[in-house]
């Protein structure tokens, strides 16, 4: 087909038949015409506009910086400090038995002969505890557990919850009624009782063979995550349920399904990336969460395993000498609060950023 | 009106019974039975205990008993200490609800009126301050701020005795309690506050001269108190499990401490009893706050 050929004009159409018109008939656009089609500023996506508005946010970004700190800290100080959480102080191969109980930055009488004999020891920040450990490394290694466990827990909440709600809403009809009814069931469960209840039993339960990952990670994880696994997970379909039933009345997932995208495509491609500002928030609010239960657990006595600590189970053991020693309750504690503190107002920063509808 | 109370009803007694079952088909899973001691019994000692506890049945006839027990309030005997769980829940709960019906009241009366202050006197000081503290406060567990009271004002200060049998001084125990609750619930009162502030009727009181004090207390308070009590709900259970914690630090005798000190001990039969038991307490707790709800506002659909 010849360039300047116009296709031809069909009978009835309101179009303007443009052969009879030529050039002079048309005027030219004027400069500040041509200047409104200027791009004044680079296009922004989605994520960026939210990152751009949470940065702005005093509130969050400090939070941001604190929980980047706490992070740097666990990360870092295990590399350089000498001792590990389950070390009991021994200076030159003996044990050191008046390292108990040691105020912040002190060191026991066999400690200062060796520094005074030239030696040099590492300060106990925090002090030591009533088994001679070095308290600060316990403290670490015990926001590392907590941190983690808020971590993953919070994922196994996400993938549960995205698929359970994402088939419930997506399918819709009698699964999706009897898939909600379960989820009610689930979710009118008093979950902190079934929690220790399960925790109790799975304690008993679970044996893995010595040497494996599982084993390593202790059974009192392990059945805290199977039971976040089992409850928490409600909340996150119903959210994702109802995120999915009103984006799936939009025209471009009747477009997907008319060019015969199957399901799952549907779910993954269209749906689930315009519900994950909603994913991103209540996952972020549901660490703390995740570790709040944690140390409650920890602080009852069934969370972690003895000789790994956890900012609940150190807090705990701080009770018994609270009178003498109350630094030992008062380091854990401010490091919880800090962590939750910080991350729910993080998350309060990312829902105000992502999505201003929900704020409430 | 009466299908909803009648659903509502339906999903309770089928959420009881799952929790029931739950928790005895859980318990069962639990390695070596209720008479595993350190001294081994002789095999005819354990049969002969076992025809006399009914164990020797199949777990589901065990069930039905078990059910049945606890329909004529008949929990069972202790493991550890063979007393009559009924009777120790009789003697124990008592102090946990008197410690937790006031933690609730406190946090109920305490929130709203923290929370409609913030609205009124919204983006001023006051606002600022209870904004800050209730968001400091949602981050404290309840041990850590029971423990901090305890060591502060018990032990440093010396203000206030610790809890006794002779000297009941349920004032920290409270405090320690209410703290979360009351932050979360200021926190939403805040928001309805604000809310009902913002409706029309509002205006329309103002416009034709209501004084500040009958429009707010008589407009304004009254509708944003309504979602208040769906937030009671959860705040009970919240407030149920956070008693087991307050309690053992306090060493108030409640049934909170005793549960924990029956999951430290492994007391199955206790353990199972008290789950149930504060289960069924939490369901009924909030189906009365849904049924409240829908009757204080009948502008709700009932589906």
């Amino acid at each position: 087909m010849e360039n300047n050929q116009l296709p031809k004009k069909h009978l009835l159409s309101a179009q303007l038949d443009l052969s009879k018109f030529s050039a002079p008939q048309f005027e030219a656009a004027t400069d500040e015409e041509k200047r409104q089609q200027d791009v004044m500023s680079k296009s922004t996506t989605f994520f960026k506009d939210g990152m751009r508005k949470l940065f702005k946010n005093p509130l969050a970004v400090l939070s941001l910086v604190i929980l980047l700190l706490i992070l740097l800290t666990v990360i870092i100080a295990p590399m350089i400090i000498p001792y590990s959480y389950e070390e009991i102080l021994s200076v030159n191969g003996k044990r050191d038995k008046g390292a108990k109980n040691l105020a912040p930055f002190t060191y026991s009488e066999m400690e200062q002969e060796y520094i005074d004999a030239g030696g040099t020891r590492f300060p106990h920040i925090f002090g030591t505890d009533e088994q001679c450990r070095d308290y600060f490394i316990r403290v670490v290694y015990g926001t590392r557990i907590s941190l983690s466990v808020g971590f993953f827990a919070s994922l196994i909440v996400l993938i549960i919850g995205m698929i359970y709600g994402s088939i419930s809403g997506y399918v819709g009809g009698k699964t999706d009624l009897i898939m909600m009814r379960i989820v009610d069931i689930i979710y009118s469960l008093p979950d902190m009782l079934i929690i220790i209840l399960l925790s109790v039993v799975l304690n008993e339960v679970l044996k893995f063979p010595s040497g494996s990952a599982l084993a390593k990670l202790g059974t009192n994880m392990v059945s805290l995550f199977i039971v976040f696994g089992l409850l928490y997970w409600v909340g996150m379909a119903r959210l994702i349920r109802g995120q999915i039933l009103s984006i799936k009345e939009n025209e471009y997932i009747l477009a997907a399904r008319a060019i015969g995208a199957k399901p799952g495509r549907i779910i993954r491609r269209h749906i689930l990336p315009n519900c994950l500002s909603v994913i991103i928030i209540s996952t972020a609010l549901q660490i703390p969460s995740a570790i709040f239960t944690e140390s409650f657990l920890s602080f009852v006595g069934i969370g972690v395993k003895a000789p790994m600590p956890s900012l609940g189970s150190l807090a705990n053991s701080a009770r018994e000498g609270l009178q003498s020693y109350p630094y030992k309750l008062i380091f854990p504690a401010i490091m919880i609060c800090l962590i939750v503190l910080s991350l729910n107002l993080l998350g309060d920063g990312l829902r105000d950023a992502f999505d201003p509808k929900l704020k409430r | 009106m009466t299908k909803y109370v009648v659903k509502r009803l339906l999903l309770a007694v089928l959420t009881v019974l799952v929790i029931c079952a739950i928790t005895f088909f859980t318990m069962h899973a639990v390695p070596g039975g209720p008479f595993n001691r350190e001294k081994a019994l002789s095999e005819a000692t354990i049969s002969a205990l076992n025809a006399r506890y009914g164990l020797d049945k199949p777990v589901i006839e065990q069930f039905v008993l078990y059910m049945k027990g606890i329909l004529h309030g008949d929990f069972g005997v202790s493991l550890k200490n063979g007393r009559e769980i009924t009777t120790i829940i009789k003697e124990s709960f008592p102090t946990s609800a008197k410690l937790g019906v006031s933690a609730m009241a406190v946090a109920l009366l305490l929130g709203t009126v923290f929370g409609s202050t913030a609205a009124l006197t919204r983006n001023k000081l006051p606002d600022r301050v209870i904004v800050f503290l209730s968001t400091l406060f949602t981050a404290v567990p309840s041990f850590v701020l029971a423990s901090l009271l305890l060591l502060f004002f018990c032990i440093q200060l010396g203000w206030i005795p610790v809890w006794s049998q002779a000297e009941q001084n349920y004032l920290l125990p409270i405090i320690a309690l209410s703290a979360y609750p009351m932050a979360y619930i200021t926190r939403l009162s805040k928001t309805s506050m604000l809310d009902a502030l913002g409706q029309d009727y509002i205006r329309t009181a103002r416009a034709k001269g209501v004084s500040r004090f009958k429009m707010i207390f008589k407009h304004a308070l009254r509708n944003s108190l309504i979602p208040v009590i769906t937030y009671a709900g959860p705040q009970i259970a919240y407030i149920i499990t956070g008693s087991m914690v307050v309690e053992t630090i306090f060493t108030v005798g409640g049934l909170g401490s005793k549960f924990v000190s029956a999951i430290n001990n492994r007391d199955y039969t206790l353990i199972m009893a008290t789950t149930i038991f504060l289960a069924v307490l939490m369901v009924v707790a909030n189906v009365i706050c849904d049924l409240l709800y829908k009757l204080v506002d009948p502008r709700i659909k009932y589906d």
